[in-house]
């Protein structure tokens, strides 16, 4: 599949193609479209250009996108993005948006490389600075958080499932709000962990945060923080952090999901107080 | 959250994603973002957020399931000619206002 859909960047490459084959609508441009308030506007594709690739894990990274028409995202909203190839076949997935609403202009998108996925393996291996993508959003109103919503806030996250959780503590920050946060991340191993040192400096910098590591796989030497699965225990520990009536965001497997949310609600939350999203290794 | 996938199967669950992953596909339809309006299943009378469903994304098209009941509440097929919205399993459908 990554032969099919390699041709779209090459054309991309060539400054006079910047639309994809297959018809692709070049969106957000019309007069009618710039007259719509920004909550009404329908979403489009628009063509992004990759302006900046991260490494984050051996199998993570941050890819940055240029966007013509930037709308101020949500944190926990994201992007859909789009693969067209010579013969007009699409691939499309949904990745969470990691960045601060505050950057304007531009999104970064982080990605998991899923061995069998036939759009996260084009972004890990084929796609370089300069190549033009199709993205549309932000889309999403039910996961997200903004500042004004307050908190406390009580962020649980499975492996990549934390990047919408990024977004909510890098706008936190970036926003100056101290709502008490605790984070309950999950991740294989050490080198699993995704912006380990950004989330100690904003930890050191916030006593009002509360990161809590644990590692399921493997721990190196010396390591304090958990070592199992995110359990009943290490929810109710989150919570005496917190306080009563957190707001709760959960985003990882299903299986991780399920059984936080059930924790929590056995832990006496009320089941309109978790929201959570649930991501998929397969086809990403 | 309150629904159980324990009436799938392991590669049902493996694959379960939620509303989330489909709002592009629903707001291109509906020309508004979707998860968080509310729909009710027609099976069950389960009103909840879009984004709550559970979704499964890989097929020819897409399903919607009710998080409570896991029936069908919504489907949707694209074709290179046309685009196909059964939507029998929502007893209705909540947009936000013009």
């Amino acid at each position: 599949m990554i032969e099919r859909l390699r041709s779209l960047v090459q054309s991309g490459r060539e400054p006079a193609a910047g639309t994809p084959r297959g018809g692709a609508p070049r969106a957000e441009a019309t007069p009618a479209a710039a007259q719509t308030p920004p909550a009404r506007r329908p979403l489009g594709w628009q063509i992004a250009t990759v302006t900046d690739i991260s490494r984050e894990t051996s199998n993570v990274s941050s890819f940055t996108f240029a966007l013509p028409v930037f709308q101020p995202h949500l944190a926990g909203q994201h992007y859909d993005l789009r693969l067209t190839a010579e013969d007009g076949y699409q691939a499309q997935r949904s990745y969470s948006i990691a960045s601060e609403p505050m950057r304007t202009g531009e999104v970064v998108l982080t990605v998991e490389r899923i061995p069998d996925g036939e759009v996260s393996t084009y972004l890990h291996d084929v796609v370089v600075p300069g190549d033009l993508v199709e993205l549309r959003g932000p889309i999403g109103g039910y996961f997200v958080w903004e500042a004004a919503l307050g908190g406390p806030l009580l962020l649980i996250a499975g492996g990549s499932g934390v990047v919408p959780l990024m977004s909510m503590l890098r706008q936190r920050a970036g926003a100056g709000s101290h709502v008490p946060t605790a984070l309950v991340y999950s991740s294989r191993t050490r080198e699993d962990v995704i912006a380990f040192e950004e989330l100690e400096m904003l930890a050191q910098n916030d006593p009002s945060l509360w990161v809590l590591h644990t590692l399921t796989r493997s721990q190196p030497t010396a390591w304090t923080g958990y070592a199992r699965r995110i359990d009943r225990e290490m929810l109710a520990e989150a919570l005496g952090f917190l306080g009563t009536g957190p707001q709760v965001f959960i985003c990882g497997p299903t299986l991780l999901v399920e059984s936080a949310a059930e924790a929590l609600v056995g832990l006496g939350l009320a089941p309109g107080q978790v929201k959570t999203e649930r991501f998929g290794p397969t086809g990403a | 959250m309150r629904g159980s996938t324990d009436q799938f199967d392991d590669r049902a669950r493996e694959t379960m994603l939620d509303g989330n992953a489909a709002a592009g596909v629903l707001s291109d339809i509906f020309g508004a973002d979707m998860t968080a309006e509310t729909a009710q299943c027609t099976h069950c009378g389960n009103v909840a957020a879009m984004g709550t469903t559970h979704a499964w994304m890989e097929g020819p098209g897409i399903v919607l399931r009710c998080s409570i009941c896991a029936e069908v509440v919504i489907r949707v097929v694209e074709t290179p000619e046309a685009r196909y919205i059964d939507a029998r399993g929502a007893a209705y459908l909540r947009l936000p206002p013009r």
